[in-house]
């Protein structure tokens, strides 16, 4: 017998992912694909991930020539790069060990990127300061947020922690909690009201929690996954007064904040709590992320984001600190994308016209798709979807027929999972169930990213739509 | 408030903290307590009137008081043990000391030498050309057509970008790391262990090799009191072990490595430490770097025998961290990998004995530490179990993929008669070969000093010798609430700029002393820098006789 068989319960506890039966599909079926086995397509559609480059965006130019620049310095001696990315490559070299991307970092970062990350924290929310010393760059910003939960999940306390997140809510984030010895209490977005967080749900669950755990935090994503609402300032205030009324710590996850669509705009939960002043901006505790992996860079496999700590204790700070050490540092690579993502080419530099065009093309792609979705989704039977202000996904409801339902339990799966291994094997489209994110019992869900090519997204509404017609046809 | 919600403000999450259980002894400090005297990188000292938390009461508007969510009494108590020698307070007041010295503070030294941390390229080595050439390459493919570039680094790097994601670097990768790099490095192993089987599924690409070290000890954490899991730890560590085992609150059970023995294992050693152990905790791995680290003692074949025969026996899992294994500097050392040895006891022990080894493309002759590369091979491991790691791993994503993608080339490097071949193969030696000679000069400048004793540096990037501190400069460490050897190493760094972490930061026997010290930088600096630290011992022990 296995010395392993008995292994942590909070890795235990952690739920098993949805995702895992159909990747494990999906692999068969790019294998048949390879083998010359027919099929109703000729290659999979994969939008279960936020990840624009597996999606068939192109990442920027200028990003890429930097990193390039800066991984074999050779490329600076001649002329072949625009002067300013050698320049930023020179400049992003001088912060290095020994000039070179492939040395250790200081433990928040390097100090030069960090400032210049804080200055635009500052720049973002309208010249609120921000100071470098309490920003930590990290492999992604789920990483940060594991690391920050780990500070704040007890799970040695007679009491569970307990930490409110939205009932629909990307995997890592609740895998994390469990995996910490915590365990999420799930408050639930308004999906008639396109998504809205109402702080009266944050009322009922945390009420739901009383006795069975010890709430300590408030996890928010804004924009949101897979939901994509932009939250309003106001709603934005009542989440500040209800986590300082509440002793809550508020986490806010903003790695969206690089993809709005509508007329909302984004503005971040530092600057609301700053401008909603004493004794709130003084006291309310709060953790924002952000990422290189979103956005017009969509650099998810570089692995850079960053947390940035307000008004923490400077003794929890301080361990906080110890405990980033422990992983040395932020891959370089990552580091430097950030540093390129918050300080793109300026009007009048030589790389600034191709960044703009790149930039403007992945907007209007996105404006152009989010419209495309909701048109094609809303005009079929059994689909809806609210508007999708901002974030990287489409989650629209399916409203599952009687008889499809009771197929799915027949043979041991979610409804919606059922649905979308289907949409896999048949139409070779891979989306992620509703299922794996939480949602209100008896409503179906998919999620898909959006941030792909135009004609990329055409052929998969396409798809979709034929599949949902005979979908529904069958199971009606 | 309501009245029925539990607020744990106080102090009753300390005290459940002991894990040990049945009142048996806890782990041994291993770490130098947290130096009041030194203030840490991330000063509070620079408070600006931007940080607007400050532990002071305040009066919210219905004139109650108001303390912080997120206290040192309410935060998660493990957290508190965490402590790496490697990053912390000496580190810490090294950077102070380059802050000051850039801003024109006169000090008795030049420049502060980094000689703590085992970075290759901060201290001057230079990266493997084809490497870079490659990794530049998919990142910016519009080079290929650059004629600068050899063929082979370009069909390189297309066959990696074919693997990746919409052919880009910046694509997540699957969590247990890209396909195709995990059969190359399944066929690097197999070659390096003369021919042993190594199935691609085993193999977990990670962050940097501690990315794998960690979650398996999550993994593998549990119980309570005294079934609380015990991980078996050399003495002296690398002390990521010790900060993750006091994070998961596993008990550590420590062995002593003998250094009147050039530091070898001892069996009889994990023997004893075992016994004790198992009246306090349910031990259930065994922790071994080799070659060693800080101590760079490079195993014996016989040695890693009986270890395999002694977790076979005891029921151990081992967790074989061999990082440095391309870096073996002396005459007669050879490095064996646990696999291969494992495999080679025959099906008794290979097909029961559960190890995870792990690689890291941090050091050996890349020293790329800023890509986070690793991976793990776990053998003999439970599907049951397989999943669960799986699922652990999912919540970081996956490791970056750069850094995969130069684990690619390392385990794949330029072959003879490829284009890259001589360039690959001349640095590679250059830069082992360095080292070696670093490694034998360090041990003998040291060996000349009276009161530092330095056993030869076998293998990997370090020296770890054994200082005599005087007792008066003992007491004075102790009256300021130091350990003697922080004491020691803060004092050079402050007349030398040299610095380096306390053999305290990693674990000694009572009433002994060291200090690590990097053999990285080049010959001409690190020769000034061992005078330097001769110097100073002289001084210093003539100060406190």
């Amino acid at each position: 017998m296995s010395v392993l068989q008995e292994i942590s319960s909070n890795v235990k506890n952690m739920k098993q992912l949805e995702y895992s039966a159909l990747a494990r599909r999906l692999k068969q079926i790019k294998e048949d694909l390879r083998q010359g086995v027919r099929k109703p397509f000729k290659e999979v559609i994969d939008v279960s991930w936020g990840d624009p480059h597996r999606g068939g965006m192109k990442p920027l130019t200028f990003v890429r020539q930097v990193l390039a620049a800066c991984l074999y310095p050779q490329l600076l001696i001649d002329n072949k790069l625009p002067v300013d990315v050698r320049r930023r490559a020179q400049k992003l070299l001088d912060g290095c060990a020994g000039r070179s991307v492939g040395s250790y970092s200081a433990t928040g970062g390097i100090p030069e990127i960090l400032q210049r990350v804080s200055e635009f924290i500052s720049r973002r929310d309208g010249g609120v300061p921000s100071d470098p010393e309490n920003i930590f760059i990290c492999c992604g910003s789920q990483w940060a947020l594991t690391r920050i939960l780990n500070v704040l999940v007890n799970a040695e306390a007679a009491f569970t922690t307990g930490v409110l997140a939205p009932a629909s809510c990307h995997r890592t984030t609740t895998l994390s909690i469990e995996g910490l010895g915590g365990v999420v209490i799930p408050y639930y977005l308004s999906e008639e009201q396109g998504w809205e967080l109402q702080v009266e749900e944050l009322q009922r669950a945390l009420e739901s929690a009383e006795g069975a755990c010890n709430p300590i935090a408030l996890y928010v994503i804004n924009p949101g996954n897979p939901a994509g609402h932009v939250q309003s300032r106001r709603s934005m205030q009542e989440v500040i007064r209800f986590a300082s009324e509440k002793r809550l710590f508020l986490l806010a996850d903003e790695v969206y904040q690089g993809c709005i669509y509508g007329e909302k705009e984004f503005v971040s939960y530092k600057r609301v709590l700053a401008e909603m002043g004493p004794p709130l901006s003084d006291t309310v505790e709060l953790a924002s992320f952000h990422s290189a992996s979103k956005g017009f860079m969509g650099e998810c496999g570089l692995r850079g984001g960053y947390v940035e700590l307000v008004n923490l204790d400077p003794a929890v700070q301080k361990y906080i600190y110890n405990l980033f050490t422990t992983d040395s540092c932020a891959p370089l690579l990552g580091q430097i994308a950030l540093d390129l993502m918050t300080n793109p080419p300026l009007p009048g530099d030589p790389s600034y016209f191709q960044f703009d065009q790149e930039t403007q093309h992945i907007k209007s792609t996105v404006v152009k798709n989010v419209k495309k979705v909701c048109e094609a989704v809303n005009g079929l039977q059994g689909f809806s979807c609210q508007g999708v202000e901002g974030g990287a996904f489409a989650f629209p409801r399916i409203h599952l027929p009687a008889k499809a339902i009771q197929k799915a339990k027949d043979v041991g799966m979610q409804p919606d999972t059922f649905y979308c291994l289907k949409l896999l094997e048949e139409a070779g489209v891979l989306a992620s169930p509703g299922s794996e994110f939480g949602q209100k019992e008896g409503t179906f869900h998919i999620r898909f990213c959006i941030l792909i090519p135009h004609d990329v997204l055409e052929e998969l509404l396409r798809r979709l739509t034929h599949f949902h017609s005979q979908f529904m046809k069958d199971f009606s | 408030m309501s009245g029925s919600r539990m607020r744990l403000l106080s102090h009753r999450n300390v005290g459940l903290l002991l894990l040990s259980g049945g009142g048996g002894p806890s782990a041994r400090p291993l770490t130098s307590p947290p130096v009041c005297s030194s203030s840490p990188a991330r000063a509070l000292s620079s408070l600006s009137a931007t940080r607007r938390g400050l532990p002071k009461e305040k009066m919210s508007e219905n004139g109650m008081s108001r303390a912080k969510v997120l206290t040192i009494d309410t935060m998660n108590p493990t957290v508190k043990k965490v402590e790496y020698a490697v990053r912390g307070p000496i580190v810490q007041r090294a950077v102070e000391l380059e802050r000051e010295l850039s801003e024109g503070m006169k000090k008795p030294f030049a420049e502060v030498i980094k000689a703590n941390i085992g970075d290759a390229h901060a201290m001057g080595q230079q990266p493997i050309t084809f490497f870079r050439q490659v990794l530049a390459l998919c990142s910016y493919p519009e080079l290929l057509s650059d004629s600068i570039f050899p063929e082979d680094a370009k069909n390189r790097a297309c066959r990696i970008l074919n693997s990746c994601g919409g052919n880009s670097l910046g694509a997540y990768s699957a969590s247990q790391g890209i396909e195709s790099v995990r059969q190359d490095v399944a066929r690097y192993i197999e070659r390096r262990d003369g021919g042993v089987p190594c199935d691609p599924d085993n193999i977990y690409l990670t962050t940097g090799a501690s990315d794998g070290i960690v979650t398996m000890l999550k993994l593998l954490v549990c119980g309570e009191g005294a079934g609380r899991t015990g991980v078996m730890i050399s003495i002296p560590q690398y002390p990521l072990y010790s900060a993750a085992l006091a994070e998961l609150g596993a008990v550590q059970i420590n062995y002593y490595l003998n250094e009147e023995k050039c530091w070898s294992l001892d069996i009889s050693e994990l023997q004893r430490a075992l016994n004790e152990a198992r009246r306090y905790c349910n031990p259930r791995a065994l922790c071994i770097i080799n070659p060693g680290n800080p101590t760079g003692q490079v195993q014996s074949r016989q040695c890693i025998e009986d270890v395999i025969r002694f977790a076979a026996k005891e029921r151990l899992f081992l967790m074989a961290d061999e990082v440095y294994q391309d870096n073996v500097y002396a005459e007669g050392c050879q490095f064996h990998s646990f696999k291969k040895v494992l495999f080679e006891m025959g099906p008794e022990y290979s097909e029961s004995v559960e190890l995870a080894s792990f690689h890291s493309t941090s050091k050996c002759y890349m020293g790329e530490c800023g890509f986070r590369g690793g991976y793990m091979e776990i053998i003999n491991m439970d599907d049951e179990v397989k999943a669960q790691l799986t699922k652990l791993l999912s919540v970081r994503l996956c490791p970056p993929v750069p850094g995969q993608a130069l684990m690619d080339l390392v385990v794949n490097p330029p072959q003879p008669g490829e284009p890259s071949y001589e360039r690959f193969i001349s640095e590679r030696t250059a830069t082992l070969s360095a080292l070696a000679e670093k490694a034998k000069l360090t041990e003998q400048v040291l060996n000349t000093v009276e009161g530092i004793r330095c056993n030869p540096v076998q293998g990997a990037m370090y020296s770890f010798p054994r200082i005599t501190i005087p007792e008066k400069a003992i007491k004075e460490a102790t009256d300021v609430g130091q350990q003697p050897d922080m004491f020691y190493c803060m004092k050079m760094l402050e007349e030398t700029g040299i610095c380096l972490v306390p053999g305290s930061g990693f674990g000694q026997k009572d009433g002994t002393y060291h200090f690590r010290m990097t053999i990285l930088p080049p010959k001409d600096k690190l020769k000034i820098l061992l005078n330097k630290v001769q110097e100073f011992h002289q001084k210093f022990t003539q100060q406190y006789s």
